[in-house]
């Protein structure tokens, strides 16, 4: 069933530019969303299957940007190879980062990803050298894979959604997986999970580190699509950004997460047109959405889908 | 009856559509603005200045027939959002050209898009890096951070300080500033004893400024705009320091003088001469354009600022250069907005050429302190 | 040095009971439900702007600001009514996430009110600095201090002399056995909302005069809160106090003493430094979880 909805979702997205071609809103708002998937989809794996809150994940969406715009730019390295250093080197810090953390529940572990992810924000900003400071880091060349070089919206929009495919699959096979199981058990009862003989401390250093992998992933192609890069992407605001994300689609789902992805990337655009009414809107819409639709969007709809159809049947059996 | 209807139907559609195909194609200026977030400051008073002046035009008839419309957005200060924005409003909106980018991070983060698209865009923020290299299509109105440092060395040299002890904010206006200080800084004999750094949302610098007051400064210089520099300048009042303090262009405004108080007076900073306009003297060229400028706004929306002007000096060289060209043709916009030579904006006297597409020299800026309250020019 | 010492620690006291007092709120909320009310920097703003529209059309300022204090009271009051009870049932996350849309749409509501401008009380007592030691202190701060001081004397008295008081953080420990004995949790709940709306526009009253009000200004001051409680060990308000204090010094002296372009990192290293020896905050309680 599944994977049923995965293909659904792969055709429409390789449909959307043929039905509407060259239009702005597909393209490059599509590439936008794209990228968010794969950051609310990694998240969803920590927050949703893991049952751990990190208020710092733009950090790691910043670290794989930043690694593969000073690396390019800077040191003239190939942009493929910069993308893996930035992935071992997010990886390695989210694991040495890992373990201490891990150690703090609830409120406390916000409190610990929410400082790291300010410590990061403010060497983005402060080591000028390096970083660029605040401006960030411009002309950055564009991504080379293998000889072919991503230039232009629509090049990025399939580069995009095929790494959002990607990434979709790979978490959805992590979720059914025994890494994936195990990860379920700790987020219903961690000491339960224990009991059973679950290596709990492995595996939620495994999920952070993944959940960390996937954010420097999006962020080195992030770089390279917009060629720059500037701490404003990547401070606390974005990271509250991509929890509301998770929570709108519905936490432990995977789909739903990219659905919030995809929903708050679309609402976001979408409000422009209200000016100076647009924040205000926007936080009533999330209310709204939250106190109605408390399992986030995603469930709320496929239940409200599955009743209008049960009604659909119903009336046509008459 | 039922042919009456018809015919009447037809004949109505038929006159629409004849209007329809002849009512001119608006000329469409696309703009993204800073109006929410950290540089609100910046944007709000641009927008606002944009939105009177097209209205004006349209009112006198437009340009060359055509009615101008603009379009915008507000990125909030992120300059992902700029790059989102300048491209709708390229590929989806269709404008004919750009003024806007309010900071200098949204600005340079949309010039590969504006080059690779070859759209005229005229930008409103200050760092010096926007038009230097040239770029083809890229043309700035404000004063580069790099000439509100010279003015400030300037006067610093006149009355014989050379110590100078610098706190600025962690904005990218701040920093490119800082960039220019630390680099103009042996040109003109100035030795930094202090370096110092705050965020721009905090509430309290007393403890950099004690770290100064222990150094041998004999000025202190702080970059950055906002409330920041408010609370500084208060600070230093607060500890007793004395030393003269020197603040740049982002504080040219009224707000300042307010939220600062008395803490104020003495205060020196580069300007562009909106601020002290009634000051000027009357053979001066630019007095009308500022006056004008001035009283339309203050009007409409309040006190003035400096950074509208800028919003002002870009649209009507857009203007005058789709006049000049007689169409909305990109290129040829292009190349009389590079020709544009003797425009009187709020901020000086522009010359573009190909190798400048600023337009400005040193003396557009004018040294200015506070004055019982208000800006008085120094000469 | 020790006079700058001494001045770096004056004004991270004065900072810190900005935070304290901002955290106290957090705490508040906290205790009754368990949910982190993320808009809680929003009723500092609120309170801060509402008695700075007052005192412009003319009231005084003492009641300006009891008038500001009491409409950003009605605010904490409507939110939870309207936005936090209809969503009772649910869980921890989706309730933060509500109060995360309500500070948003409480900033817009500002931002329609108010404008982009930055806007200032005038200071209670004028602004002549004290010297104290080799310190120098804003008569402000002073009330700042002095306020904080009574209100959390106040609030340790609410919670440990009066019965409501005990009823509230009875419903902190165990809403169910709270229930049981006939405690009203949702009156109760509201309660918190309102009193730490109020605590909140009172702490953004006094703090107006130091640093500016706008729109935006409860972004700040409420993630600094927020890390005050936590650093305190959420559910303790003295703990909250306790935190704000910390944060304000520890940023205070990181500026002064090591690098002043670093210390929010500094700051925050140290918060994590403390998490990491003790993972309930300072003075937290020791967290159980049902197997």
């Amino acid at each position: 069933m599944r994977l049923a909805g995965f293909y659904l979702f792969a055709a429409l997205v390789a449909l959307l530019p043929v039905l509407f071609p060259d239009n702005y809103f597909v393209i490059v708002i599509g590439a936008s969303a794209g990228l968010h998937v794969i950051l609310a989809v990694g998240l969803n794996l920590l927050m949703g299957y893991a049952g751990q809150i990190s208020l710092g994940h733009a950090a790691f969406f910043g670290m794989g940007a930043y690694a593969s715009a000073i690396l390019t730019t800077r040191f003239g390295w190939p942009s493929l190879l910069a993308l893996a250093a930035g992935l071992v080197a997010t990886g390695a810090i989210a694991w040495l980062l890992a373990r201490p953390i891990l150690r703090l529940r609830g409120h406390y572990l916000a409190m610990a990803t929410l400082g790291f992810g300010i410590i990061v924000h403010v060497i983005m900003v402060q080591a000028t050298r390096w970083t660029g400071g605040p401006d960030g880091l411009a002309g950055i060349p564009p991504l080379n894979l293998f000889g072919w070089s991503v230039e232009g919206d629509l090049q990025w929009y399939g580069v995009i959604m095929a790494a959002m495919l990607l990434a979709l699959w790979l978490a959805l096979n992590l979720v059914d997986s025994q890494a994936g199981r195990a990860l379920r058990a700790v987020h219903g009862s961690e000491f339960a999970a224990q009991m059973m003989g679950v290596d709990t401390g492995r595996a939620k250093t495994q999920v952070f580190v993944v959940s960390a992998l996937f954010a420097a992933f999006a962020g080195s192609l992030f770089a390279h699509q917009q060629a720059f890069v500037s701490p404003d992407s990547f401070n606390l605001t974005i990271s509250v950004e991509l929890v509301t994300m998770v929570v709108l689609g519905g936490m432990a789902s995977t789909f739903g997460a990219a659905c919030g992805a995809i929903a708050l990337t679309l609402l976001q655009q979408g409000l422009v047109v209200f000016e100076d009414y647009e924040m205000l809107i926007h936080g009533a819409l999330l209310m709204a959405v939250m106190i109605f639709l408390p399992q986030g969007l995603f469930v709320g709809l496929s239940q409200g889908a599955r009743r209008l159809w049960a009604v659909f049947r119903f009336t046509r059996v008459r | 009856m039922k042919n009456w209807w018809q015919t009447a139907l037809a004949a109505t559609l038929l006159l629409a559509g004849v209007n329809l195909a002849s009512a001119a194609e608006p000329i469409r200026i696309g703009s993204f603005l800073t109006v929410t977030g950290p540089a609100s400051f910046l944007g709000d008073p641009e927008l606002k200045t944009l939105q009177m002046y097209v209205e004006d035009i349209n009112a006198k008839g437009g340009v060359k027939g055509r009615k101008l419309e603009l379009i915008h957005y507000d990125t909030g200060g992120n300059a992902k959002d700029a790059v989102n924005f300048a491209k709708r409003l390229i590929k989806n909106d269709k404008v004919d050209l750009i003024v806007g980018g309010t900071t200098t991070g949204d600005s340079m983060a949309v010039i590969p898009d504006v080059e690779k698209e070859g759209i005229p865009f005229i930008s409103l923020a200050g760092g010096v890096e926007i038009v230097e290299p040239v770029k083809k299509w890229v043309f700035k109105t404000p004063h580069t951070d790099r000439m509100a440092v010279a003015k400030i060395y300037e006067d610093l040299r006149k009355r014989g300080l050379t110590k100078v002890a610098l706190i600025t904010g962690d904005g990218g206006f701040d920093k490119s500033g800082h960039e220019q200080l630390l680099k103009l800084a042996p040109q003109y004999g100035m030795t930094l004893v202090a370096d110092e750094f705050y965020g721009n949302k905090d509430s309290d610098m007393t403890a950099q400024l004690t770290k100064i007051r222990a150094t041998e400064a004999q000025a202190i210089i702080n970059f950055g705009f906002g409330q920041a520099p408010a609370i500084v300048t208060r600070n230093i009042k607060q500890l007793g320091i004395t030393l003269p303090l020197y603040q740049s262009h982002g504080v040219a405004s009224k707000s300042f003088i307010d939220l600062a108080g008395n803490a104020a007076e003495g205060v020196r900073l580069p300007a562009a001469a909106l601020v002290i306009a009634e000051q000027l003297p009357d053979t001066d060229p630019q007095k009308p354009v500022l006056l004008a400028y001035k009283n339309k706004y203050e009007a409409k929306y309040g006190p003035v600022s400096t950074f509208g002007g800028h919003a002002y000096d870009g649209l009507m060289i857009a203007v005058g250069a789709l006049q000049r060209a007689g169409s909305a043709d990109k290129a040829k916009v292009r190349d009389e907005i590079e020709k544009t030579k003797g425009f009187i904006g709020t901020a000086g006297v522009f010359n573009m050429s190909p190798e400048d597409h600023m337009g400005l020299t040193l003396d557009a800026f004018k040294m200015v302190e506070v004055r019982k309250g208000a800006w008085k020019i120094i000469d | 040095m020790f006079e700058q010492l001494f001045q770096f620690l004056v004004t991270g006291i004065t900072v810190g009971s900005l935070y304290a007092l901002v955290g106290l709120g957090f705490a508040l909320i906290y205790n009754a439900s368990d949910v982190v009310n993320f808009a809680q920097g929003e009723f500092v703003m609120l309170g801060a702007m509402i008695a700075i529209a007052l005192l412009d059309a003319g009231m005084p300022l003492l009641l300006a600001a009891s008038a500001a204090t009491l409409l950003t009271i009605v605010a904490g009051l409507l939110l939870e009514r309207f936005a936090i009870e209809p969503a009772k049932g649910a869980s921890v996350v989706t309730t933060i996430i509500i109060t995360i849309g309500a500070g948003i749409f409480l900033r817009g509501v500002a931002l329609l009110l108010w404008g982009k401008d930055f806007h200032s009380l005038p200071p209670f007592s004028g602004d002549t600095p004290i010297q104290l030691g080799g310190a120098t202190v804003l008569p402000q701060s002073l009330w700042v201090l002095g306020i904080t001081v009574l209100l959390v004397a106040l609030v340790r008295a609410f919670f440990n002399r009066t019965l409501l008081g005990k009823a509230l953080l009875a419903c902190s420990f165990n809403r169910v056995a709270a229930q049981a004995v006939g405690i009203n949790v949702r009156v109760m709940l509201r309660l918190a909302y309102g009193l730490s709306a109020g605590l909140g526009a009172l702490a953004g009253i006094l703090i107006a005069p130091i640093t500016f009000s706008s729109y935006e200004a409860g972004i700040m001051l409420g993630l600094k809160g927020f890390s005050a409680a936590i650093i305190g060990g959420i559910g303790n308000p003295m703990g909250a106090v306790a935190g704000g204090l910390l944060l304000g010094v520890l940023e205070s002296l990181g500026a002064g003493l090591i690098s002043s372009g670093y210390k929010d990192a500094i700051a925050f290293l140290f918060v994590l430094m403390v998490l990491f020896f003790k993972p309930t905050g300072l003075f937290g309680h020791q967290l159980v979880e049902r197997v």
